[in-house]
């Protein structure tokens, strides 16, 4: 409560006038909340001089679920925790239990998992876009977004069935090889993309209002960003170059180039650019991947009933929204003794106080909308 | 007793035109403006690349009437803190001031209902301004916290931007020489051109105005649906709330008309002295011939029976309004009506571009911020439009001293506006230039 | 006839309203029912052709200075100012000074026509065209007339404008 003292001589002020700060709440029912965040906010006038995160409106109690279910039968659970990146989801629970089971998925199950991952990644940011475009006023690329969108879940759909909570990967490997056209279908969304993405750094990118309501708002400085926690594109704007494809390569992500993009200043601005260009780089992975798909099994010799040694492993991949962590103890029996799970959205909400103080009402919701959050994710 | 029936009788004798023109308004002007809305969605999904509303009606022409149907029987909830009295007070106040300000317009020579008012565009404009009560108590009376502060973002917008367009306004009427809509229309006929064309930073200044104090994207902070749900709108449902919608479209009406009528030639075609351009003349018919023919060249691909015969009636009615509009041309005893008529169509083509405008800017912006949006009004519109009065006064001055008329007058125009976009982009220069240290510590919201 | 009835309907609106506005405790009451007066006054002044009047009376006091108004209410806090009402002792200044006012305005109406050339001139009705254009009037007499006072004017609205603004910029 440093800002206190600072503000004191001014609230004076504000009594001598009568004019009171206001408590204003944002949320849970508010439509750039991005679902049930509730947001208490101490203004003075439309200055954000106080706030608190207010969740669990969501909560649904993933985790303590997981120690009442064998390993297969919780991994569907996990995709309704970020929904709209489930397949990330499903990716980071399998290959923390092969951790586990200490077996490795075939070749070919790593690159369809990438090819799927990757894809993933691309819808999450174009849905970020979308609702954050739409939070600061600009109705039209929601739209354009969606349409994108729309393709990457038709190949979901004819990959696995699902659209949205896929559970596209089992523990092992995939439960289903790739559909004959799928490198077809990539290669088309990808070919088409490129253009597409042009068309809403067109309407966005150079716009003198949407720097101005980009620039400098919300600024997370690197140190803050480490302190906080945050991770993904959040961190990355802050000029920290940190991706767990490259620190710790999971999956097929060791065979293909790609660059990290990073931001300097940290601000909402920054994290637009590194989202889209994050966009730009999912697409070459993609591209990459198609070329060239082993042969061979999709699925690792895993037994019908998963019984894996007692022990304790944490396994972490790059979600589209940061750092997605896993941590599973075993006890040996069919169902995990503990499941934790790290959720990139919970913690870079932390950084919301930071970055609000000193803005404006309008500007919380940029940031809210920056920092892509999911509910499902933050309460779990 | 007596006496007030005889008043009353009197007044009826003496005013029973434009009270029935009053009445047509008002009962005509909620559908009207069904239909805009129905139009800015329809714009709005073909920019989207979707299809809007297609289900009442063929290609959703019955929307406006199923909105307008449930709106009605909605229940309307009134809040339990709220000031009831104001709470009711204030959305009949915005529409009673939008609609009270089309008496003062002109939409062509023929059709007006206060006619030759000596003070013309200032009615409509002062008039126009008062809706903003309904927004401020409406605002005060929900005793919710968006709503108040959407009321204190518009009040705060309109005192700032009326200042701009008032300026903008007085460059118009600078070449008028006067305030009556009639005679500012004859002044632009007397020209020659339009004074759009002889004061374009005016125009401009007025535009982006007229989209501040209508509250419209990207200007529409009041409302912003991200931030404040709805703005001052918050706790209207049902009839309330669509009273503040047709209030917020008649009001759109009502700037995109005094803009037409100071700027774009009123009720004039383009090139009005111009008399080897009179083919011009037949663009308004040929254009409703082809709404027509589109039309029934989608009536085929209609699912059902109605919907079809609905598509025929809609070209039918092309095809009348056609024939209306290209009779004085060819039938000499209608001739008399021709200014009427087609000036009528001029006025409403020229006010539907400029609303399409509007909506075109809604669907490409992002939102402004509030201290963007004061500082825009208050560093840039308003002084450029008050330098721009100044140049156009002296651009004014030398033509006459010259003895300039009509398109000669932009050979002094023209480096006036010049002088004031030179004078614009070196605003915005030093605006950006200073920026980046405003933005840690932006000023006070409301300075 | 239908002058006069029109008259009485404006008169008695801001008569009415005005007397309200000084009586309702809701500040925000208050300020709507000066709205109504400040309207019904500006009918009055186009019933009398005085159009420029009118309009500029809705433009600025109306639609400038009440908005401000309302807009200062509502940022004030309302229920502190209802407290100070009581600890009020303007009312018995007020009271005596508007009986005052109400007197002067009697005696002037009762001596109308008792002495020549004083009181309340009658005019007799002029057609309305022959009245000469309203704003053109204004403006003529505003800047051929009495051209220098109207400049004194507008430079001393100026420099209260540019004190107003310095004022509010030493604040921060």
């Amino acid at each position: 409560m440093a800002m206190d003292t600072t503000t004191d001589s001014r609230d004076k002020q504000q009594t001598l006038l009568g004019a009171d700060e206001l408590v204003l709440n944002m949320g849970p029912q508010h439509p750039s909340t991005h679902g049930v965040l509730r947001v208490k906010l101490k203004l003075d006038g439309e200055r954000v001089i106080g706030s608190e995160c207010m969740i669990g409106y969501l909560h649904r109690g993933v985790e303590k679920i997981a120690e009442h279910r064998t390993y297969q039968q919780f991994a569907p659970y996990v995709d309704r925790m970020d929904y709209v990146a489930a397949v990330s989801n499903g990716l980071g629970y399998c290959e923390a239990i092969e951790k586990l089971l200490m077996v490795e998925a075939p070749p070919r199950a790593k690159v369809i998992r990438t090819i799927l991952t990757e894809l993933q990644r691309i819808a999450s940011h174009l849905l970020w876009l979308g609702t954050h475009a739409l939070d600061i006023g600009a109705l039209t690329p929601l739209f354009y977004c969606f349409r994108e969108r729309e393709e990457i879940l038709k190949i979901f759909e004819k990959y696995c069935g699902a659209r949205l909570t896929t559970h596209a990967f089992r523990i092992g490997g995939l439960q289903y090889d790739a559909y004959d056209t799928l490198e077809k279908d990539v290669e088309r969304f990808c070919k088409a993309f490129e253009p597409r993405i042009k068309d809403y750094e067109d309407l966005l990118t150079q716009n003198r209002i949407w720097l101005g309501r980009t620039k400098g708002v919300g600024i997370l400085t690197a140190a803050d960003a480490i302190a906080l926690g945050a991770t993904g594109p959040v961190l990355r704007a802050s000029g920290v170059k940190w991706d767990i494809r490259k620190a710790m390569p999971y999956a097929a992500y060791d065979q293909y180039k790609f660059e990290i993009p990073v931001g300097s200043t940290g601000d909402t601005y920054d994290r637009y650019m590194v989202r889209m260009e994050e966009m730009r780089q999912s697409r070459l992975i993609c591209l990459q991947a198609i070329e060239n798909i082993p042969t061979g099994p999709i699925l690792a010799k895993v037994g019908k009933v998963l019984k894996p040694p007692p022990g304790e492993v944490y396994h972490a991949i790059e979600a589209p929204k940061g750092e997605l962590g896993y941590y599973v103890i075993s006890d040996g029996t069919v169902q995990p003794y503990r499941v934790r799970i790290r959720p990139p959205s919970f913690v870079n909400l932390q950084a919301f106080d930071k970055m609000a103080r000193g803005h404006l009402v309008a500007d919380v919701v940029a940031i809210i909308g920056t920092l892509d959050i999911v509910l499902g994710e933050v309460d779990r | 007793m007596q006496a007030v029936t005889q008043a009353t009788l009197e007044f009826v004798k003496q005013y029973w035109a434009p009270l029935v023109c009053g009445l047509v308004i008002v009962g005509v002007l909620p559908l009207i403006v069904g239909y805009v809305v129905l139009v800015e969605r329809k714009i709005m999904a073909d920019m989207q690349a979707r299809l809007g509303p297609m289900r009442v009606g063929p290609h959703g022409l019955l929307q406006p009437i199923a909105d307008a149907v449930k709106l009605l029987i909605k229940e309307d909830i009134i809040p339990e803190d709220a000031d009831k009295l104001v709470f009711w007070l204030a959305p009949v106040l915005s529409v009673a001031a939008a609609l009270l300000a089309i008496a003062g317009l002109a939409i062509g020579p023929a059709f007006q209902i206060a006619k030759d008012v000596n003070i013309g565009i200032l009615f409509v404009v002062g008039v126009s301004a008062m809706g903003i009560f309904g927004i401020v108590l409406g605002g005060w009376a929900s005793n919710s916290h968006y709503s108040l502060i959407g009321a204190l973002r518009s009040s705060a917008q309109l005192v700032s931007y009326e200042t701009a367009a008032g300026m903008a306004l007085v460059c118009g009427l600078l070449f008028a020489g006067s305030l009556n809509i009639t005679s500012i229309v004859q002044a632009q006929y007397d020209q020659g051109v339009w004074f759009g064309l002889l004061a374009p930073v005016a125009f401009f200044t007025y535009l982006v105005a007229s989209i501040a104090e209508t509250n419209r994207a990207p200007f529409d902070l009041p409302e912003a649906e991200s931030e404040l749900v709805a703005g001052y709108m918050t706790e209207f449902s049902g009839f309330r709330w669509s009273l503040y919608f047709l209030a917020e479209y008649t009001n759109m009406i009502v700037v995109a008309s005094v803009a037409t009528t100071l700027f774009l030639g009123g009720w004039l075609r383009p090139f009005p002295r111009t008399t080897w351009l009179s083919f011009i003349d037949f663009f308004p018919p040929l254009l409703m011939v082809g709404i027509g023919v589109y039309c029934l060249m989608r009536t085929p691909k209609q699912p059902v029976r109605v919907q079809q015969t609905f598509m025929l009636a809609v070209a039918g009615l092309c095809f009348a309004v056609a024939l209306v509009l290209v009779a004085p041309m060819l039938v000499p005893a209608v001739k008399p009506l021709h200014d009427g008529i087609l000036g009528a169509f001029w006025f409403i083509f020229k006010v539907s571009l400029y609303i399409y405008f509007f909506m075109w800017l809604r669907f490409t912006l992002p939102r402004y911020r509030f201290d963007q949006l004061m500082r825009l009004g208050w560093h840039f519109l308003i002084p450029l439009s008050i330098i721009n009065v100044l140049l156009i006064g002296i651009a004014m001055i030398v033509g006459t001293y010259f003895h300039l008329q009509g398109w000669s007058l932009l050979l002094t125009t023209s480096p006036a506006s010049i002088i004031a976009l030179i004078i614009a982009l070196f605003i915005l220069a030093t605006e950006q230039k200073s920026e980046p240290q405003k933005s840690s510590a932006a000023p006070d919201s409301y300075a | 006839m239908l002058d006069q009835v029109i008259f009485y309907f404006f008169a008695a609106i801001a008569v009415i309203s005005a007397i309200l506005t000084v009586t309702r405790r809701n500040v925000v009451h208050s300020a709507i029912f000066l709205i109504t007066a400040l309207l019904a006054t500006a009918g009055i002044f186009l019933q009398l052709r005085a159009e420029f009047l009118f309009i500029v009376q809705i433009i600025l006091y109306v639609g400038g200075i009440m908005v401000l108004f309302v807009f200062v209410i509502m940022l004030v806090n309302l229920d502190v100012a209802v407290r100070q009402l009581r600890f009020a002792r303007q009312k018995w200044v007020a009271l005596l000074i508007s009986l005052a006012l109400a007197a002067q305005v009697g005696l002037m109406l009762w001596s109308t026509g008792k002495m020549p050339g004083q009181g309340v001139p009658v005019l007799a009705a002029v057609p309305a065209d022959k009245l000469p254009l309203n704003s053109e009037a204004v403006a003529k007499s505003l800047f051929e007339t009495y051209l220098l006072p109207f400049e004194i004017a507008s430079v001393l609205l100026l420099v209260a404008m540019i004190g107003a603004v310095v004022m509010a910029k030493k604040r921060t």
